[in-house]
């Protein structure tokens, strides 16, 4: 047993008693203490309540209890998911020290699976940016090379994984946040169905495109994760009511010969990096060796999917943010006893919000008023429309849709914090998956010839057919790993001090 | 010179609107479980949602939207095939959110009319008011405002929160502009809330107490030059909390509005606040600039479309119209107009129906709830409904006409049920009331009087009739008032030949 | 012509309760030009004929019976509240009306 190893199999170590959960939560916490000051994957470590809930599971296990397959397996659970008397910050200042008085459905679903979760990882401050730098705790480091981005907004999650810190993180993706971090740091992560997984208790930054999903090293973790963290829930009025997909089975099918795999013309050519492009290619070469049919589609709406993202997401976080104002709970600056309650509320969202946080609520807030809302929302609106039947055009054609998952390897840290236009096309191949509400994966496909960093290979799967790209993702994953003789993390420098 | 209100309308004529929110009495809140108890103990009746904790999610309580239609389909409404949630964004330290989950340009019930009487010169008189929409809504907190010498909130120096109303459902209801009431306005004005009111009552979707705010209206006003056919700048006369405050609100207006005119100056578009004591309005606080609501449909709630079927069962479950209603009471009843306005104003014409309805005489049941549990119900400042029930009620005037009682002896058993010595029946073992009915008994207590007034009894036996009475009086005073009456009376006679 | 003017943007701060420095309004006044810009770009294919995607679901009527739940103790609900005073949440004086 050792912390390289996937979930499934400190799983399968655990049902065999060769270890227990408080020992595999313990030589997760060495690692912690061992690299993380250099990655800073998380922002809070719940040392106390996961070895307690450890000690509960090997407690049920040895007096035979039925468990759940991911029982006594770690977790780190991305920052914007409430847990109860656990602090929840978002990366952001105005919620520093906060305890919510609730669990997010996701932790009460990992709780009851018995999944320890370890603590609580960084992100760009309420899940706005591609590379964690916007988090107010500061930023997380790319464990391939300590001077890059983890990728955004999940950047903790997915470098806790990368490191070596959990074997399962969650995350949220409202245009990439799951699948862009998994992509630069050689992990999985899917981003299920909007709906398919319950939103209440995450803090909401974007609510129609806002969806968590699971973060794993391998795609059947991936999986087995998402089994757990699925499902309808009555607190969500956005939340699917039909039975999960059996994802599980699909990853252990590595089956898909005449599957027809289409391949968006759209994402691909100007402003992909020339090794991340090559490596896309390889993978289709593989998927073309395992008997699929690739067939070039073609999605003309998604040259706009980015500026209509960046006016949905922005209206609706004007919004959703709103509900900051010193009063309730979080940050409160400027009570001098003078002040009025309205003065404090502005001084506390001046300190509270970073930059990026503040630039989109100012943009959103255009975007909605009186006088710009057609011309604004109100085409976005209709963009969404409009992507939404490019893929449902597509999908007559194809199972699934491919392309990479976001244009470039992991940049340095710094080289565009202050360029927001630049930064924002990071995202460009993951968004039309929330625009649509459909399930995106993304999965190591290699490492880019020029800087021998990960490149991240995106499936997306039509609705409520998420089963779909696990299929094709554990069979291209088999295929790459039979061709690289190791998994791809093992090719990553060893950090310092790392087991 | 000044106007006033019949000079006032000699020159102008007034253009009102009115909107009225309604809360619903929905055991839970519009989109979480949290209780809606009036007058809970500060912050006991909230959680993540209604709180707007980060992370929390909105979840429409059925039962709001069947109230919403419900009320759609009494005010003649059309019910939207496809109705949305909006969110309308604005900072308030009451809103948890800082913005209201309501419905902006999909509500769910458009289009209605409710007609209302009011009494004019020329006698009884309809008016029309059409309905624009009724749509739903979440209320606020409460502010408490600490430190000001008055609690109002200008001079205070903090404020302080109670979120248990927060989330309470709302159903706003607005009227398109009602033109052409002249002198009416204020009647039609008052008659339409009470009308709607009633309504709102019999469908028992709201408590509808104005004292408690579960019903608020606000009134909006403009007036014109008679003839000009140009309609004025309005005011929005905020929260007038009683029907006859809505009255008092919009002749105020009026003249307030007439005599700014005649003196040249211009009416500002603006909200008003209008002061029960003096029943005159004063400005709010202007805002320098206007508020944008930035609406936009709500992400986290999914799109209302009550289909035909839901809407036809909701349609079944509609009451008789209250105008119907106390039509067919009144005729049933043989009422007195005067008389059914006294049960309507006393909001007893429900308990009178159940107790007829339980066997009761009309007559009787409309005389002793209005009459001696309403005088005891008015000494303790509480409702009749709260001292008996129709089942008690009904059993008295059952045992009254079977001559088990008589009125004097009922009106011992009213004092013991509401002293809560037990029911009817029990009051009457415990006090001993049965009326005396056996004829021995009473030969001998009429024996008893005889003898003790001699003279009198000779008087009877010569044919003076009434000289009776003091006879009578004497075997009901032996019998502890417990002999009924007419039976005395009659054995009396014939023990007298007469 | 700049998409957007600096005194728009104050106005922006103030409907969303940011109280921002001058400096800071300059720089997010260019910020904002640029960005408003490149999203502009929805307005090429969003046509009359186009209807409106708000939510990616298709889903309606989606509703809870009125039930009661447990509501948190209103030690819970005031835990996160940076001031309370008989159990409500305390708050500076507040200028606006009801």
């Amino acid at each position: 047993m050792s912390i390289r190893d996937n979930a499934w199999q400190m799983a399968a170590a655990l049902s065999k008693n060769e270890i227990s959960a408080v020992e595999l939560a313990n030589q997760h916490y060495e690692q912690i203490a061992a690299v993380d000051k250099d990655v800073h994957a998380f922002l809070y470590l719940d040392k106390e309540g996961a070895l307690s809930q450890a000690k509960e599971v090997d407690i049920k296990r040895a007096a035979g209890e039925k468990l759940s397959p991911l029982a006594g397996v770690p977790l780190a659970l991305k920052d914007v998911m409430t847990q109860k008397d656990v602090p929840t910050t978002c990366g952001s200042k105005i919620l520093e020290n906060w305890r919510p008085p609730y669990d997010s459905t996701v932790v009460t679903k990992l709780k009851d699976a018995g999944v320890i979760i370890l603590g609580k990882t960084n992100m760009d401050e309420f899940a706005m940016g591609s590379s964690t730098e916007n988090s107010a705790y500061g930023p997380t480091h790319n464990p391939w090379d300590l001077t890059r981005i983890p990728g955004g907004s999940g950047g903790g999650s997915s470098a806790s994984l990368a490191a070596f810190e959990a074997p399962l993180a969650i995350g949220t993706d409202t245009g990439g946040s799951i699948r862009q971090p998994a992509a630069v740091t050689g992990t999985v992560g899917v981003k299920p169905t909007y709906g398919g997984v319950s939103r209440y208790g995450l803090v909401a930054f974007s609510s129609s495109l806002d969806q968590a999903g699971p973060c794993a090293r391998t795609v059947l973790d991936a999986a087995l994760l998402h089994q757990v963290i699925a499902g309808f829930d009555p607190k969500d009025s956005t939340s699917i009511n039909q039975a999960v997909p059996d994802v599980v089975a699909a990853a252990k099918k590595l089956d898909i010969k005449g599957m027809k795999i289409g391949v968006v013309k759209q994402l691909s050519g100007d402003g992909y990096q020339k090794g991340v492009e090559n490596k896309f290619n390889e993978a289709i070469a593989e998927l073309v060796k395992l008997g699929a049919e690739i067939i070039e589609v073609s999605c003309p709406n998604f040259e706009y999917a980015l500026a209509a993202y960046y006016l949905i997401a922005p209206s609706e976080c004007s919004s959703n943010l709103a509900r900051f104002d010193s009063i309730r709970f979080g940050l409160r600056v400027g009570d001098d006893g003078v002040k009025s309650a309205e003065e404090v509320m502005n001084l506390t969202r001046q300190a509270g919000f970073g930059r990026e946080v503040k630039r989109r609520i100012i943009l959103g807030t255009y975007a909605l008023s009186s006088g710009y809302y057609d011309a604004y929302y109100g085409s976005a609106q209709k963009v969404r429309t409009l992507i939404k039947q490019d893929f449902d055009n597509a999908f007559t054609k194809c199972d699934v849709l491919v392309s990479p998952t976001a244009p470039t390897t992991a940049f340095k840290i710094g080289e565009k914090s202050n360029d927001p236009l630049a930064m924002y096309l990071n995202d460009i191949a993951t968004i039309p998956v929330n625009m649509a509400g459909i399930g995106g994966m993304s999965l190591p496909c290699g490492l880019a010839d020029e800087d021998n960093l990960p490149v991240g290979f995106q499936i997306m799967s039509p609705a409520m057919k998420d089963d779909r790209m696990y299929l094709v993702g554990g069979a291209l994953e088999a295929a790459l790993l039979s061709k690289w003789g190791k998994p791809i993390l093992d090719f990553a420098p060893k950090l310092a001090g790392s087991k | 010179m000044t106007l006033n209100y019949d000079s006032a309308l000699a020159i102008y004529e007034p253009t009102l609107g009115l909107e009225v929110h309604v809360e619903l009495n929905t055991k839970s809140k519009m989109f979480c479980g949290c209780a809606t108890e009036f007058g809970a103990q500060p912050n006991t009746q909230t959680c993540p949602v209604c709180l707007g904790l980060p992370g929390s999610l909105p979840v429409v309580n059925k039962r709001a939207i069947e109230s919403s239609i419900l009320i759609g389909l009494a005010l003649n409404c059309s019910i939207a095939p496809f109705s949305r949630f909006a969110r309308k964004n604005y900072f308030y330290p009451d809103m948890p959110k800082n913005f209201q989950t309501s419905q902006y340009d999909e509500p769910i019930c458009v289009n209605g009319f409710l007609d209302v009487d009011v009494e004019t010169d020329e006698g009884n008189k309809t008016f029309r008011v059409e309905i624009e929409r009724v749509h739903m809504e979440e209320d606020t907190g409460k502010s408490l405002h600490v430190g000001g010498a008055t609690g109002r909130i200008h001079g205070a120096d903090h404020s302080l929160l109670d979120y248990n109303r927060a989330g309470i459902p709302l159903v706003e209801i607005v009227t398109k502009i009602v033109p052409n009431t002249g002198k009416y306005a204020p009647l039609v004005a008052r008659a339409y809330v009470a009308t709607l009111r009633d309504i709102l009552r019999s469908l028992k979707v709201s408590d509808v107490k104005m004292e408690q705010g579960s019903l608020r209206c606000d009134v909006n006003l403009s007036l014109s030059k008679i003839g000009s056919g140009k309609l004025g700048t309005r005011s929005e006369t905020k929260n007038v909390n009683s029907l006859r405050s809505v009255e008092r609100a919009v002749a105020g207006e009026i003249i307030r509005h007439a005599n700014r005119l005649e003196s040249g100056e211009k009416i500002v578009q603006e909200t008003r606040h209008f002061l029960e004591e003096s029943g005159e309005t004063r400005p709010g606080r202007s805002k320098e600039q206007a508020e944008d609501y930035r609406y936009f449909p709500e992400p986290d709630l999914v799109p209302v479309v009550p289909d035909a079927k839901w809407i036809e069962e909701l349609r079944t479950l509609l009451p008789e119209k209250p105008a119907d209603r106390r039509k067919r009471l009144q005729t049933a009843w043989a009422v007195p107009d005067k008389e059914m306005n006294a049960m309507v104003n006393a909001e007893l014409l429900d308990t009178v129906e159940q107790t007829v309805l339980l066997g009761a005489d009309p007559t009787k049941a409309r005389s002793w709830w209005l009459g001696e549990i309403s005088r005891i119900a008015n000494d303790k400042a509480v409702s009749p409904t709260d001292l008996m029930s129709v089942n008690d009620v009904a059993q008295i005037i059952e045992l009254i006409s079977k001559g088990e009682l008589t009125d004097k002896l009922a009106r011992q058993v009213v004092e013991g049920v509401i002293a809560k010595e037990g029911s009817p029946s029990e009051v009457i073992a415990k006090r001993g009331l049965k009326v005396v009915s056996d004829d021995s008994q009473l030969m001998k207590a009429i024996e008893e009087a005889i003898a003790a007034a001699p003279e009198t009894a000779e008087k009877v036996r010569g044919g003076n009739i009434p000289a009776a009475g003091a006879l009578i009086g004497a075997v009901m005073k032996l019998t502890g008032g417990q002999a009924d009456a007419a039976k005395v009376r009659e054995l009396l006679l014939k023990h007298l030949g007469q | 012509m700049a998409a957007i003017s600096r005194d728009e943007v104050a106005n922006l701060a103030r409907l969303a309760r940011i109280s921002m420095s001058d400096a800071e309004l300059d720089h997010l006044a260019g910020e904002m030009d640029v960005i408003l810009g490149a999203v502009a770009r929805v307005q090429e294919v969003a046509g009359a004929d186009v209807p409106p995607t708000s939510h990616p679901l298709a889903v309606n009527n989606v509703t809870r019976e009125d039930v009661v739940t447990p509501s948190l103790t209103p030690e819970q609900a005031l835990s996160g509240a940076p001031a309370s005073s008989e159990q409500r949440f305390k708050v500076p004086q507040i200028l606006g009306e009801e």
